[in-house]
């Protein structure tokens, strides 16, 4: 039989003033099993909690009620106070007396009345409540960040340097992302690389972090503190162990037109590469889709050149390289997998975006994109430096920039704003003035926004200084005459339309998250939104983890975002796993769903509603061993506590711990009349 | 408008039973309290982590237990703390309708609401509202008289209640549910 104690808090004035306590607690003495009824000033305070923890121990409680404010307010207290008189802390419970009573009533008669109802019906749901004890789940502390561009290289280091091992696996040869692309980075004008490369070099030599470049996240299983990630090593088709990084084989490659991923298609590669010099790990790979070798392989023939292994001294180079699946066993994954641009001249059904035919982008040479800017103003780019016409070489002496394009146009492109394109432009425009002095660069925009540390002054900087001509207004065509590209634009400001000949043409492009994303994000259960982006679990408070716990996000696969941005969101991540780290058991609250083995006939409708994977199928064998029924089972280290498989269960063999069927029926029961 | 629902003269006064979530209307909830918006006191709240928790027989089984009326109230689409719960709280209660309004429960007793945390006043609506149209409607006797009557005859069979529409539950199934949907469909 039950023991309850009831405890009924003034709250000073808070509670009393409407709501008669003595009233209360006396009205809960004549409910059976209630052996224990009092009220006091204040409940929450020291003497109030003596109260409690004497009754636990001298009248033997089995539950206690406390009628006073939300659980939300003080349901930890309580509990802490019965768990320290020796009761199972999930066999205290509150009545929310306070909040949801006397501060919302004026008439005491009713509140009064009310305040009672809602306290019978906590004793009664406290009547079904059951010990439950902390889960404690086991956590292999190393991390695998997905993505190493500089979100993901920095939060690898930081993990790191925290003193866990870390698996940073890439997509491709090299780790540097975008960053390693870029010229010089805004605001300060630091060149990009100078900064990165360092930290390129510190991965590749942390004691802790194992790199996998050319290497892809094949499957993902378990949950937070306990993943399994297989990881598909692609063949290089050079031995990383025996290759010394000398080059030799890209110098022989006869096919070396292959326009550069690198160089956003303004340089050439050979089939077999190195990204750019300073790439991380400093290994070739062989394009099998370019390689001739290879290429007369899908087509049946001999193998005819063998330039680059007949070069290699080591003899590295092993054209029968196969992809190595690898296993690896972590506790937390960071997803880092940054941004793409958006492709402006094609239509992309698939995608539901119709490009920018307008803008000539593929069909005029001159016109680029932002990225390709970048490395023609890089000194590592094709033209080392100078800025050059695609075209014919030439030094363009009028350029023109366009912003937003593809962002911030729902009709065509993204809704959302790009965040980093007015930054970039405005350093565009210093770059090509520093470069160009003649030169005149010409800015269409729909809004300035330099939101950011130095950012502001960054771009009046651009305006005033650098003589950057900004005109508000959009360029609705362009077309190419003689080697001059004719703009249609308007200005808005001014309210006429401009024509204007220029020599090259800069289209800054809508941020995309990386293709392939969405298959990624399923491997992971972690949500996206309609553009692909990685939903954050609170875009305010819990702006790097996901719903998935134990999976975080940092950098441009969860918005646009800018360097700092993104190294602040990776350090953040990082912190997040280190804390995650810091014990080697992870405590969990026990209201997570329980199945009965008896009576679960196998349907799963639990595992099709459950929004975690938390439901695994398990079989039940008889003596010999042979599998008798499959039965669902709820993992607790995945489980979130919802409770949607309990309201789904047909069979009714599955309970939400701590408010099981049994608890809420008692609840509606003791509201009757 | 007065932020408490007056109550009839000596009359009929509602009990409600509101199902809500952990996270959006129950501190919704909590909102309007520290807020201290003054409502009806007709609404006794079960708290259950998710509206994706609520099993449909919670609410027959309030209605058998005495209940006038329902509230069910969790987080905007799109807000659950769970992810989805509200979604699939959201489908269960487009057929459970369906279900009540063939059984000869009016459909405006069950309310159906989305409260977030920081809508403290428009849980006191809620409320409000819920309160007035059930107050309105009068007492669901139906169930009481099929269940609890002959267990407990004295109570719930008091003179106020026995001449009130829904006195046994065949005939509230003809006065209350079949016969509107019947005429609907000559009319249609």
């Amino acid at each position: 039989m039950a023991r309850i104690g009831v405890f009924v808090c003034h709250c000073g004035e808070n509670i009393g003033r409407t709501v008669d306590c003595h009233a209360v607690a006396e009205g809960c003495k004549d409910v059976p099993g209630v052996v224990h009824s009092v009220d006091y000033k204040y409940m929450c305070s020291d003497p109030g909690q003596q109260m409690v923890k004497k009754a636990i121990e001298e009248k033997g409680l089995t539950g206690v009620v406390v009628a006073a404010c939300s659980p939300h307010m003080h349901e930890k207290t309580f509990r802490r106070a019965a768990a320290g008189a020796g009761l199972n802390a999930f066999l205290c419970e509150m009545a929310n007396v306070r909040e949801h009573c006397s501060w919302i009533h004026e008439d005491r008669e009713k509140a009064t009345v009310k305040a009672i109802d809602i306290t019978r019906t906590i004793i009664e749901k406290v009547k079904h409540n059951v010990p439950l004890s902390t889960i404690r789940i086991p956590v292999t502390r190393r991390a695998l960040v997905i993505g190493g561009g500089i979100a993901g290289i920095q939060a690898a280091l930081d993990i790191a340097d925290g003193g866990r091992e870390v698996i940073l696996v890439e997509k491709g040869p090299s780790i540097g992302g975008h960053m390693s692309q870029l010229s010089e980075t805004f605001p300060t004008l630091d060149c990009s690389q100078c900064i990165l490369t360092p930290r390129m070099v510190e991965v590749y030599q942390h004691p802790r972090i194992k790199l996998y470049a050319y290497s892809e996240v094949e499957s993902v299983e378990g949950y937070i503190g306990n993943f399994k990630v297989t990881v598909r090593r692609k063949a290089r088709s050079v031995d990383e162990e025996k290759c010394n990084g000398c080059g030799a084989c890209t110098q022989v490659c006869p096919n070396k037109k292959i326009p550069s991923e690198f160089d956003c298609g303004l340089g050439k590669r050979t089939a077999i590469y190195v990204p750019f010099p300073q790439a991380v790990p400093n290994l070739p790979t062989v394009d099998r889709n370019k390689c001739l070798l290879f290429m007369n392989r899908a087509k049946g023939r001999p193998d005819t050149c063998k330039k680059c292994a007949e070069a290699c001294e080591k003899g590295a180079i092993d054209f029968d390289q196969q992809d190595r699946l690898i296993t690896e066993d972590v506790g937390a994954i960071v997803v880092a997998t940054g941004y793409q641009l958006y492709t402006i001249g094609k239509d992309q059904p698939k995608d539901n975006l119709k490009g920018y035919g307008e803008y000539g982008y593929g069909t005029i040479p001159d016109v680029i994109d932002g990225l390709q800017f970048e490395r023609l103003a890089s000194a590592s780019g094709p033209t080392s430096g100078k800025i050059l016409r695609p075209s014919d070489g030439k030094v363009p002496k009028r350029i023109v920039f366009l912003q937003c394009i593809g962002s911030r146009d729902p009709q065509k492109g993204m809704e959302y704003c790009s965040k980093i394109c007015c930054m970039y432009v405005a350093k565009h425009t210093m770059l090509y003035h520093h470069k160009v002095h003649d030169g005149v660069a010409t800015v269409f925009y729909m809004d300035i926004r330099a939101a950011g540390k130095g950012y502001e002054e960054f771009s009046r900087r651009a305006i005033e200084e650098e003589g950057a001509q900004y005109i508000r207004g959009r360029v609705s065509r362009m077309w190419r005459e003689g080697d001059v590209i004719k703009i249609l634009g308007f200005d808005t400001l001014e309210g006429e339309p401009i024509e204007m000949d220029a020599d090259m043409v800069v289209l800054a492009t809508a941020m995309r998250p990386q293709p392939g994303i969405d298959v990624l994000a399923q491997k992971l259960s972690v949500s996206y939104d309609q553009h692909g982006f990685i939903n954050e679990a609170h875009p305010k408070l819990r702006p790097v983890e996901t719903n998935t716990a134990g999976i975080y996000v940092a950098g441009a696969c969860q918005a646009p975002r800018d360097i700092p941005d993104a190294v602040a969101m990776a350090s953040a991540t990082a912190s997040k796993v280190l804390g995650l780290f810091a014990n080697e058991m992870l405590e969990r609250e026990p209201t997570v769903a329980r199945v009965d083995e008896g009576t679960c006939a196998g349907c799963f409708h639990c595992e099709r509603v459950c929004a975690y994977g938390a439901v695994e199928h398990k079989d039940i064998k008889d003596r010999a061993g042979n599998v008798v029924r499959v039965i669902a089972y709820v993992n607790p280290g995945v489980c979130q506590g919802c409770g949607t498989c309990e309201a789904t269960c047909p069979s009714k063999s599955v309970e939400l711990q701590g408010f099981t069927d049994e608890q809420i029926w008692s609840e509606i029961q003791a509201l009757g009349v | 408008m007065d932020s408490t629902t007056p109550a009839t003269a000596g009359g009929f006064e509602p009990r409600i039973t509101a199902f809500v979530c952990n996270w959006c209307t129950y501190t919704g909830a909590d909102l309007a309290g520290t807020s201290r918006l003054q409502m009806a006191s007709n609404v006794r709240i079960i708290r259950l982590p998710c509206t994706g928790r609520i099993d449909p027989m919670f609410i027959t089984k309030a209605f058998e237990r005495g209940a006038d009326g329902i509230i069910v109230s969790g987080c905007h689409p799109a807000d659950c703390h769970y992810n989805a719960g509200n979604y699939h709280a959201r489908r269960r209660f487009a057929i459970f309708r369906e279900l009540m309004d063939f059984l000869g429960v009016d459909p405006s007793r069950i309310t159906f609401s989305w409260v977030s945390a920081s809508e403290g006043a428009k849980w006191r609506d809620v409320v409000n509202d819920a309160v007035t149209r059930v107050r309105a409607l009068g007492p669901f006797t139906a169930y009481r008289n099929m269940v609890v009557v002959q267990a407990t005859a004295p109570k719930s069979s008091s003179p106020e209640h026995a001449g009130e529409g829904e006195g046994l539950p065949m005939q509230s199934l003809a006065a209350d549910g079949v016969a509107p949907g019947a005429s609907k469909e000559v009319t249609a």
